[in-house]
């Protein structure tokens, strides 16, 4: 950083946010203990302070919770769709309203910046919950049919990487759509589901509506397997989706799953160059590169990778690593422990399998989890950093020396899930655009999002859509 | 680090040749470029770096005075703000120059009387440039006679738009050659580009990239007589242009966003944009100008209230 | 059934249809296929894993270029098979009358559906993309249009019972909207199936969109179910212990799966539901450039 221009401390206040010493699970419109009395504690992981203790969920718990969606599952269901809206349409306004704090909390919990939380998580929950209220009263009109019913019981696990953001994925279109939820967040990050689930209790949403069970892996296989769930929707590694995939086969329970990813931001030689370096930028080092979609190998047209990879160092030397709560940071904390020793463990195979590691002059704060911004060139497809999906910030760059070996290169992978496309011709995008086989593709932008705009992937990336009219599909028995 | 343009002889031989240099240069995205200046607009400056970015910014400032009703007076109060801005706390920096047209130049030299402000004269018949060449230059030696330290030419929009390039180049080069005194010095060559009325970023990009080749020592957006004038993401592209002419070729060239800044807040967005973009080498008034007017106030009244912890009011700077 | 009392009839060696060429099994194995009374018909090829291995090399190659053909192509394809089914009425009419036990006019009537069934298929082809996708308001200053791809190579385990109308009812719109198929063939009645090869043949589909096998779809399945480069299986005609399997199977690649669902009326409007099932969305972002706001905005 320029010594000149020192930007002193500007943190954001955590006065906003009242965290209790501890949490119960959320269960028929009440918090309440786990059964076998069982608790975890939930960290910060930019400190290792802790920040609460919460209730763990186990099997008696998601029987309960189970249970009780699928009472209130009857008189939900059956309530006028422009009823249901308006609880939908007074989840958002409650979160607007606390979206500060719920920022504030998001990034304690989970350790991003207060800027992404701020500006991306929380902008977009609210509108996630706006834009599913809308098609409560609207769902005959959808393209399903007429009158397309709810499925049932909706047991939904997500990931700890934007927990309210995966929350509202989730439970604003199963609401919609006259579903009564359980869900269990992830056990590094529980606190903004239950959060959520106060707000709920502001709404005045009717009890057993929305179930938020916080445990382990343990709680979401059971939830997962309860007999009388009758939708999965889980977004997290494609190793857990497998395994679900497995375990719903024969049964009637339809599933959707938002798995892993190993995007693919192709740069072409005509790219408008400095806003490529920034969607590279934006691609892996958003939320620390954990990010199922992120854009975390660079191809670039062999003629003008010196040329890009200069700027990319330059760029990345300006990235501000550290407090997360600061609100000049633009890199924040990993979320885990165990996180930060995948991350660890990936970059150090790929320094081993010979790829050049290069990270800009960086100061990791002492506490906590924290992890340089890195890229790796001369990476082949045949590198593991150019294959697993590591999610944290690590860059792997490859080059490609026509349009052909691009898509080749960029199709070369298990998952399906997201690319990037940097060119200034037109039929340049269209055309590679149609051959990537990939759910969502970027062209001169990237990770952007919108409640309108289905999300999900190809091969082993998942299946179903989220967001949009054809996220509604996941949640209607048709 | 080469320091020389020998590498881009070949670029303004021809008109044919320029215009393929300068549609070969890489486009611009434009919501890329404006979310980007967007997001260094959200940087959080506080306490000492909000301090230092306001001082550093009124440093920054051309003190303008463009008006038909310009009158010695005028001049002489507007001098006599960039020398002293806060008559109440001796300790604020003076402006870097102030900016009036040619035949006020004198009277303004005068009414500095050796402080180390500059006199910045705004030539080649500002703003509109719709004059003839030879014009033109009586206008910029006029000026550079009088006293001007620094020019302010305006391009040739029409010739621009008209895809007139090589016209544009050697309009440029011919003021270049106007600002010598006779001495042997030269007065600072700053080009305006009127970006509003370029239309497009890639525009913009490519007028930087005539005006660097040209020899100028300070490209700026705009005027301020046309609806838009400078903004952070027109700026942040010609602090990008800037940059990579340096990495080119050596020669350092400073940017100077003029109209339509007038609060702090907008200075500081702008001085994020100078330091994540370009660094330290351009933080000083020596590479980093703004044009502006009313902007000096109200970095005057943050300063203060940086320094008394009270809210400032307008009352207490001066209107001048 | 006009045979001569002095003519003696030449049968047909029933193949399978893969690569648009018209193999045995590779295993050398058949199989007695009989009528409904359990008179002999024909040996039908036992195919193997290794013909099933085959068809999905023949699946995948063929992939490319039926998915980029335009939908306006397939369209008139999907249709030619209709035409050229109404030409070999009569020989469907006998087999699937001997296959199913039904009188001649209600063998015809289930031809008939199912040529009218391709009609259907080859008018949605260039209709499916504007019912499920299109632009999608983003609030921002981008270009988001969504739209259906096909997911690739699709297994198809065809109905038992309903062995023409039915298996016709689950290629279709597999290959309408761009896919190529592997299909295995009702196990107790696969000659209809077999000669609809010999009808896609002649009706300008490019050689490997479609491949029949015949044999047993417990044997097949569970490789095909397993296989890395299939994408996707329809369970149509798996039954519950099967299916199953083969569900758990197709986790391995996460597969896309249409569970077997019950059909009371295979002559009913099929909808469109086996057309999203092996679709995918595609969603692609494009900036637009902000209007006005910096005075540059292109």
């Amino acid at each position: 950083m320029a010594s000149l221009f020192e930007y002193a401390p500007a943190p954001e206040s955590r006065s906003v946010v009242d965290i209790a010493p501890s949490y119960g699970l959320f269960i028929d419109g009440e918090f309440t203990d786990a059964a076998d009395g069982k608790v975890f504690k939930t960290i910060s992981p930019s400190s290792e302070e802790v920040l609460s203790e919460v209730a763990q969920a186990g099997a008696a718990d998601v029987d309960r919770a189970v249970k009780a969606a699928r009472k209130a599952f009857e008189k939900w269901s059956a309530l006028p769709g422009s009823e249901r809206a308006k609880y939908l349409f007074r989840i958002a306004r409650i979160i607007q309203e606390r979206s500060r704090e719920l920022a504030v909390l998001e990034t304690l919990d989970n350790g991003k910046p207060i800027k992404e939380t701020r500006d991306a998580d929380l902008p977009l929950v609210a509108a996630h919950f706006f834009y599913y209220a809308g098609w409560a009263d609207k769902l005959d009109h959808a393209g399903y049919g007429a009158n397309p019913r709810p499925l049932g019981v909706a047991g939904q696990v997500i990931p700890w990487n934007f927990p309210l953001l995966m929350l509202a994925w989730k439970i604003a279109p199963a609401l919609a759509t006259g579903n009564t939820v359980v869900l269990k967040p992830a056990e590094t990050t529980p606190l903004s589901a239950l959060f959520f689930a106060d707000i709920c209790r502001q709404a005045g949403l009717p009890k057993g509506v929305v179930n938020i069970i916080p445990g382990y892996g343990d709680a979401g296989a059971e939830l997962v397997a309860h007999p009388d769930v009758n939708k999965v929707a889980f977004t997290g590694s494609t190793a857990v989706g497998k395994a679900i995939a497995r375990q719903v086969a024969g049964t009637d329970k339809k599933v959707t799953l938002e798995l892993g990813g190993k995007g693919a931001n192709i740069v072409f030689d005509d790219a408008p160059i400095d806003q490529a370096v920034e969607g590279i930028v934006t691609g892996i080092f958003f939320n620390q590169g954990q990010v199922c979609c992120a854009g975390s190998r660079l191809l670039v047209q062999e003629s003008i990778h010196d040329e890009l990879l200069d700027s990319l160092k330059r760029r990345l030397s300006t990235l501000r690593l550290g407090d997360p709560l600061d609100k000049n940071t633009d890199i924040g904390a990993i979320n885990s422990a165990e996180q930060l020793a995948r991350i660890t463990a990936l970059a150090e195979t790929g320094e081993a399998e010979g790829a050049e590691r290069w990270s800009p002059a960086c100061e990791l704060p002492s506490a906590g989890y924290w992890f340089a911004p890195t890229l790796f060139t001369n990476v082949t497809q045949a590198h593991t950093v150019a294959r697993d999906e590591i999610f944290g910030p690590v860059l792997s760059v490859l080059t490609f020396r026509t349009p052909d070996e691009a898509v080749a290169k960029a199709n070369n992978s298990q998952y399906g899930l997201s690319a990037g496309i940097w060119t200034e011709k037109g039929s340049r995008i269209l055309a590679v655009a149609n051959k990537l086989r990939a759910g969502v593709v970027w062209a001169n932008t990237f990770n952007k999002f919108d409640p309108t705009s289905p999300f999900g992937g190809y091969k082993e990336s998942g299946f179903g859509r989220e967001g949009g009219r054809h996220g509604l599909e996941a949640y209607l028995d048709v | 680090m080469p320091t020389t343009l020998t590498a881009f002889a070949d670029v303004t031989t021809s008109d044919s040749a320029l215009r393929r240099f300068l549609h070969g240069l890489p486009g611009v995205d434009a919501v890329g470029l404006e979310a980007r200046a967007a997001a260094l607009g959200t940087r959080s400056i506080k306490t000492t770096a909000k301090a230092y970015a306001i001082d550093l910014a009124i440093s920054m400032i051309d003190l303008t005075t463009l008006e038909g009703a310009d009158t010695p007076g005028k001049v002489r109060a507007l001098a006599a703000k960039a020398v002293h801005p806060d008559p109440t706390d001796r300790t604020t920096p003076m402006t870097a120059a102030v900016c009036v047209y040619p035949d006020m130049v004198a009277t303004a030299k005068a009414a500095l009387n050796g402080a180390d402000v500059k006199v910045a004269s705004v030539a080649t018949a500002f703003p509109a440039g719709r004059a003839a060449l030879p014009v033109k230059l009586a206008d910029t030696r006029d000026a550079v006679a009088a006293g001007a330290d620094e020019i302010d030419m305006v391009i040739d929009r029409g010739a621009f738009l008209a895809g007139r390039y090589l016209e544009t180049y050697e309009l440029i080069k011919a003021v270049k050659e106007a600002c010598v005194r006779e001495d042997g010095t030269a007065a600072r060559l700053k080009v305006i580009f009127e970006t509003g009325e370029l239309s497009t970023y890639d525009n913009i990009r490519r007028a930087s990239w005539i005006g660097m080749l040209a020899g100028a020592d300070f490209i700026k957006t705009s005027t301020g007589k046309v609806g838009v004038n400078a903004t952070p993401a027109n700026t942040l592209l010609m602090l990008e242009a800037v940059r990579d002419f340096k990495a080119q070729t050596g020669i350092q060239i400073g940017v100077k966003p003029a109209g339509g800044i007038r609060t702090t807040k907008d200075a500081i967005k702008f001085l994020v944009l100078v330091n994540e973009t370009v660094g330290e080498d351009w933080l000083t008034n020596e590479w980093f100008r703004f044009g502006a007017s009313s902007l000096l106030n109200d970095l005057l009244m943050q300063r203060q209230k940086l320094s008394t912890g009270r809210y400032s009011g307008p009352d207490y700077v001066t209107v001048d | 059934m006009s045979e001569s009392s002095v003519r003696l009839n030449v049968f047909k060696t029933y193949k399978l249809y893969v690569g648009g060429k018209f193999p045995r099994s590779e295993s050398g194995r058949v199989y007695e296929v009989s009528d409904s009374k359990g008179k002999w018909l024909a040996n039908a090829p036992l195919s193997s894993r290794k013909d099933a291995r085959d068809a999905v090399v023949a699946a995948r190659k063929a992939f490319g270029g039926w998915a980029g053909t335009t939908a306006y192509n397939r369209g008139q394809i999907l249709y030619r098979i209709a035409e050229m089914l109404e030409g070999r009425r009569e020989q469907f009419v006998r087999e699937v009358g001997e296959a199913e036990g039904l009188s001649k006019s209600k063998a015809g009537a289930v031809v008939d559906a199912a040529i009218d069934r391709w009609v259907w298929y080859a008018g949605w082809t260039d209709k499916i993309g504007q019912v499920v996708g299109g632009a999608n308001p983003v609030a921002g200053p981008f270009f988001n249009l969504s739209t259906p791809e096909p997911t690739g190579v699709v297994t198809v385990v065809a109905p038992q019972d309903s062995s023409f109308l039915g298996l016709v009812s689950v290629i279709a719109p597999v290959i309408a909207t761009g896919n190529t198929a592997v299909v295995i063939a009702s196990e107790k009645a696969p000659l209809p199936a077999l000669s609809l090869g010999e009808v896609l043949a002649t009706s300008d589909l490019p050689g490997g969109v479609v491949n029949i096998l015949s044999g047993k779809a417990a044997e097949m399945g569970p490789h095909l179910a397993a296989h890395q480069d299939v994408n996707a299986i329809d369970l149509a005609g798996a039954d519950a212990a099967l299916a199953k399997e083969l569900e758990v199977a197709a986790a391995d690649n996460l597969k896309r799966v249409l569970r077997p669902q019950p059909v009371d009326d295979w002559t009913a409007d099929p909808g469109t539901h086996r057309m999203t099932a092996f679709l995918e969305t595609k969603t692609v972002w494009h900036p637009t450039g902000s209007l006005g706001a910096s005075g540059s905005s292109y």
